[in-house]
């Protein structure tokens, strides 16, 4: 990397003593980029090997890359630390303006150790770290702690504000962190870490420069980078109608998760589809930091007071194609009012989105089979297509009142392995499937997946590009998806937006690095995508993953998928193959 | 020619402008960007942009002790750094707050209407107009 380059600088922030430290650290960069290549060396150097993820000693680690605030859709910060949620490896990326915010305040990395007794909020602005006291925040949903902070800080248009509702404090395994309202480090559990720490929020801002190698050329391979983004087809789509927009795609191809996967189209999926939302409700669109796209959609819904005409209360809601598909069809809800306010109501919890439906979603089928009653559920009665008990459920497993609301609050693995129906409990490493029952690729890919996460290595799409257009043995798919998963190291850890995968292909990054002083081949790239999946994969078995153990939920099986029905033996086999190559890397 | 914000609804806070006014000065980050986005009261109520409306008679100018904010024929004014004392009454001058600071020359950093950024609005939020959209009165 380039000799002058804040990048290097590593934040070490400390909650118990409240101390803090920058600590210069090139050669971690020239090795590892930055971003997941850098964060997962610092959690193999801070995170103490079996560790409780609620516990003090767990950390916290957020890294940018080189090409953030410099290239447009850089627009990414990596979160790793151990997740309360599965055990091992938590990694979540988030946009909003946190990525830029980090970079331009002169940091590389931040590293968070230890814990608070009492709530506190930390703001970081430029080299100055400040520990204020959040007693009065704790118990606030997560949008009115953001405004509260955004009136008390400084830096305003320059920062990040990144904080947790209720279920991070309370716990919750899946609890997530918000930034700008609208953007979350989503999944794996990153809320609780913080809950768990008392820090109820983070804000950072700064507006320093960046050095360039050259900056002629660095505005020349801006302009063409620029360009593609705003051209292409894909951008123009997530700009549109956003995410969304696949739903209709999805349903028609019949992979769209519905009722818990007992089925895999929505027979009222275009009541709820990007357009229907567009048409109905987008009310703004926003854009992270640096992304001239702009995918994130906000509906605009208003509802009337009923104890008084003419009085309204207007909520701005974003949405996205995972919400739609986890608190909507796979909730048989085709109501999009009902969708909108379950949504407002998960996110002011601050709660993963995709996992609270799909926990919702296995608790109502178990209802029906009469695993559970009213007695647990606290009289709430679940239906298919009804948003109010959902709503209700929502702030209940925030709450955790009893034994049940507890068990949901640690995910469907967990309550399906208390209150049975554990194949349909729709987790794959423990982490909640997402919406795609695309064939077997995607399940494969978030099984063998290193998040355990669909966009590890975007098996929805070989489903969708190569298995639906030929035979392909498992042993393949495997390498497919291993192919794709060590490239995303790379992307994530410049960072790039996934998104943008198209635009920043190895050929442009090879390009790239150079002007931020990474002498790099792409043979070397690749060479490190290797390595940073390798340093993931030793952290996951470290804290005790093995791929022997995966369970598999067996509704997959039962319900046809665009490319059929396909078996466990398919699966068990591709997850074979993976093993294979991981041991003999390992051997190496 | 002046810079305008034709439509501030149309932003979605991607502060490309900002980051495009930087390189036009050789510069990456955002230490030189004359030109700000900030949310109103946070991202569900959208953004403003603030930037310099080149007034003409310039209050920014008039306020300088050292005559180093030349008024431009068009309005605006032009900063010569080797006047500057970096007092930050312009700043104070400025109503709109579109004086912004580079803290590492602590100087004010003020636009130039040189219409780089507009290239990289990808909203279409600003443009480039003639003088005559700014309404004040006329000396
Ligand atoms: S900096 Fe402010 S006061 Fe000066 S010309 Fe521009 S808008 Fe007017
Ligand atoms: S900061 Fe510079 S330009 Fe502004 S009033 Fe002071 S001397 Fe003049
Ligand atoms: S018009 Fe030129 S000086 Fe003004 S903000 Fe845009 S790029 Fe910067
Ligand atoms: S580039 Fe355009 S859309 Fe983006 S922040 Fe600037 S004015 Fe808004």
């Amino acid at each position: 990397m380039l000799k002058d380059d804040p990048l290097a600088n590593i934040l070490y922030i400390d909650l118990s003593n409240r101390t803090f430290m920058t600590k210069k650290r090139p050669e971690l960069f020239d090795r590892y980029i930055g971003g997941a290549g850098v964060a997962i060396q610092l959690l193999h150097e801070e995170c103490p090997t079996g560790c409780d993820p609620i516990g003090p000693e767990n950390p916290i680690i957020f890294a940018v890359g080189p090409l953030t605030s410099l290239f447009p859709l850089a627009s990414k910060t990596v979160a790793m630390f151990k997740s309360p949620h599965t055990g091992n490896l938590g990694e979540s990326h988030c946009g909003g303006r946190s990525a830029v915010a980090i970079r331009m305040a002169g940091y590389g990395a931040i590293v968070l150790k230890g814990a608070s007794d009492i709530p506190i909020y930390l703001s970081i602005h430029g080299n100055k770290v400040y520990f204020h006291d959040a007693s009065s925040l704790w118990g606030m949903g997560s949008s009115a702690t953001g405004r509260i902070i955004r009136e008390n800080e400084t830096g305003g248009g320059l920062r990040t504000i990144m904080r947790i509702g209720k279920a991070g404090e309370n716990l919750v395994s899946y609890a997530s962190v918000t930034t700008e309202t609208y953007r979350h480090f989503g999944r794996l559990g990153l809320g609780a870490v913080f809950g768990s720490k008392k820090l109820k929020a983070i804000a950072i801002s700064g507006k320093l420069s960046v050095p360039v190698a050259d900056t002629k050329l660095y505005r020349k391979m801006y302009e063409e980078i620029y360009q593609k983004a705003v051209e292409s087809p894909v951008m123009k789509k997530y700009h549109d109608l956003g995410t969304a927009e696949n739903i209709i795609a999805l349903n028609k191809f019949g992979g769209f998760p519905t009722r818990n996967l007992k089925e895999a189209t929505f027979e009222k999926a275009d009541a709820i589809s990007g357009e229907a939302f567009a048409a109905g409700y987008l009310g703004r669109r926003l854009a992270c930091s640096h992304c001239p796209v702009g995918c994130i959609h906000i509906a605009a819904l208003r509802e009337p007071y009923e104890d008084e005409p003419y009085y309204y209360k207007t909520s701005m809601i974003s949405y996205d194609y995972e919400p739609i598909y986890s608190l909507g069809s796979m909730l048989g809800i085709s109501d999009p009012e009902g969708i909108l306010k379950l949504m407002d109501s998960v996110e002011t919890a601050g709660m993963d989105a995709m996992s609270t439906g799909v926990v919702l979603a296995w608790a109502t089928e178990a209802q029906e089979q009469g695993l559970i009653s009213e007695k647990e559920t606290m009289g709430i009665k679940f239906s298919w297509g009804d948003p109010a008990p959902y709503i209700n459920a929502s702030r209940l497993i925030t709450e955790q009142p009893n034994e049940f609301y507890t068990a949901l609050a640690k995910g469907v693995d967990y309550a399906g392995s208390i209150y049975g129906n554990r194949d349909s409990a729709l987790a794959f490493g423990k982490n909640e499937m997402a919406g795609y029952h695309t064939g077997p690729g995607t399940h494969v890919g978030s099984l063998i997946g290193l998040r355990h996460s669909h966009l590890d290595n975007a098996g929805y799409s070989i489903d969708q590009k190569v298995l639906a257009q030929k035979q392909t043995s498992p042993e393949e798919l495997a390498d497919m998806l291993l192919e794709e998963e060590r490239w995303r190291q790379i992307l994530s850890s410049l960072v790039v937006c996934f998104f943008a995968r198209g635009i920043y292909a190895p050929d442009i990054v090879s390009k790239l690095l150079p002007l931020l002083g990474f002498e790099l081949k792409l043979e070397d790239i690749n060479r490190i995508g290797t390595e940073i999946y390798r340093e993931k994969y030793r952290f996951k078995t470290r804290e005790g993953f093995s791929l022997d153990e995966l369970r598999i939920p067996k509704r997959i099986f039962e319900t046809s998928s665009p490319v059929g029905k396909f078996d466990e033996s398919y699966i068990r086999r591709a997850i074979d193959r993976v093993k294979k190559i991981m041991e003999k890397q390992g051997a190496d | 020619m002046r810079l305008a914000v034709l439509e501030t609804e149309r932003c979605v806070g991607c502060q490309c402008c900002m980051f495009a006014c930087s390189r036009r000065q050789d510069e990456a980050g955002l230490t030189k960007a004359c030109i700000a986005v900030k949310s109103v009261g946070g991202m569900r109520r959208g953004f403003t942009v603030i930037v310099c409306r080149a007034c003409d008679n310039p209050p920014c100018a008039k306020v300088c002790p050292t005559n180093a904010l030349e008024p431009g024929k068009d309005g605006g004014v032009r900063l010569d750094m080797k006047k500057c004392i970096g007092c930050g009454h312009c700043q104070d001058a400025c109503l709109i707050g579109a004086i912004l600071w580079d803290d590492t020359t602590n100087k004010p950093m003020i636009c130039i209407h040189c219409g780089y950024c507009v290239n990289f609005c990808p909203h279409k939020v600003l443009g480039l107009k003639k003088k005559e959209g700014v309404a004040h009165a006329k000396r």
